[in-house]
């Protein structure tokens, strides 16, 4: 038994034997305030290994680099915001999940609105009739 | 007229029905490029491994020529298969320094002496804190850096034998 579990061993890919990037200190801050803060920013944050997921519940190394970046920063009493925009400087707007409110974006953010005065005047124009 | 009026909303179920359709299948995975290009490099200090001399910003913003950052690890696969094209580069010249993200001075040893060491620095970044600090989204990533220390380029993912002459030209470039 312990010979064949040994050939199954050999027949895995070398890749799958490759050394784990090192581990470094990815754990809450003690200052439940802070640490609240730093959360709540690496929500809306996107990791840039598993896009589409935020760096908060990636287990990519790079989110995790990301996680002990947000957290220096924020136990050196940086600004949720500042972070984000540093962030951004690097990676541009799509590291953060919330558009920025900018000209460029302004029909992103008044769309919602549109939508419901459109909606108004065909409600109104029905009850009319 | 009125028949037609009633038809557009057919019409723009079917042009969504297409535009889904033509997207199936197409990766979904958006190349992340760096911002800091045309920007200078962050401070940063790294000590030395594997027998070379450690890298900080001041070697990189010495007034030199442009030279190559190649951001690596010991436990990232396609920095072994670009080892060759790293070679090849510092064959025609270039100077290339390294920044090992996430690594120990064992591994990055280890992984030199198997793979050559094209390197005439070698910075040693335990945490990755420099990828974050190149806008780097990936490993491995080469940067033309310019001499006034300026980030000129940015090359994603591993070099391969194509890649050589732009990065090269790239160099000349940076000049």
């Amino acid at each position: 038994m312990k010979a064949l579990l040994l050939a199954l061993l050999l027949l895995l890919p070398a890749p799958m034997l490759a050394a784990d990037p090192v581990a470094i200190a990815d754990v809450p801050l003690e200052d439940p305030a802070a640490e609240a803060r730093a959360k709540a920013l690496m929500l809306e944050l996107r990791c840039l290994t598993c896009q589409n997921q935020a760096i908060i519940d990636s287990n990519a190394p790079q989110a995790q680099t990301m996680r002990v970046e947000v957290r220096e920063r924020i136990s050196a009493g940086e600004d949720p915001e500042e972070i984000r925009a540093w962030f951004v400087e690097r990676y541009g707007d799509w590291v953060s999940f919330v558009p920025p409110a900018r000209t460029d974006t302004a029909l992103l953010w008044a769309a919602p609105f549109l939508f419901l005065v459109l909606g108004g005047l065909l409600l109104m124009r029905r009850i009319k009739r | 007229m009125k028949k037609l009026f009633w038809l557009l909303p057919l019409l723009f179920f079917a042009g969504l029905l297409a535009l889904m359709g033509g997207n199936l299948g197409k990766p979904t995975e958006a190349v992340i490029v760096s911002h800091m290009i045309g920007k200078p490099v962050p401070a940063f200090a790294f000590e030395g491994t594997a027998g070379a001399e450690g890298l900080s910003r001041a070697d990189l913003s010495a007034g030199g020529p442009p030279v190559l950052v190649n951001v690596f690890a010991s436990w990232c696969l396609p920095c072994a298969v670009e080892a060759k094209q790293l070679q090849a580069l510092a064959d025609k010249g270039a100077t290339l320094h390294g920044i090992a993200v996430r690594d120990t001075a064992d591994n990055v040893a280890r992984f030199l002496g198997k793979h050559g060491n094209p390197f005439s620095r070698i910075g040693l970044d335990t945490q990755g804190r420099m990828m974050l600090a190149l806008g780097a989204s990936g490993v491995p990533e080469t940067y033309v850096i310019d001499g006034k220390g300026i980030i000129r380029f940015q090359h994603l993912g591993e070099i391969r034998a194509e890649h050589v002459p732009i990065l090269l030209a790239q160099l000349e470039k940076a000049k």
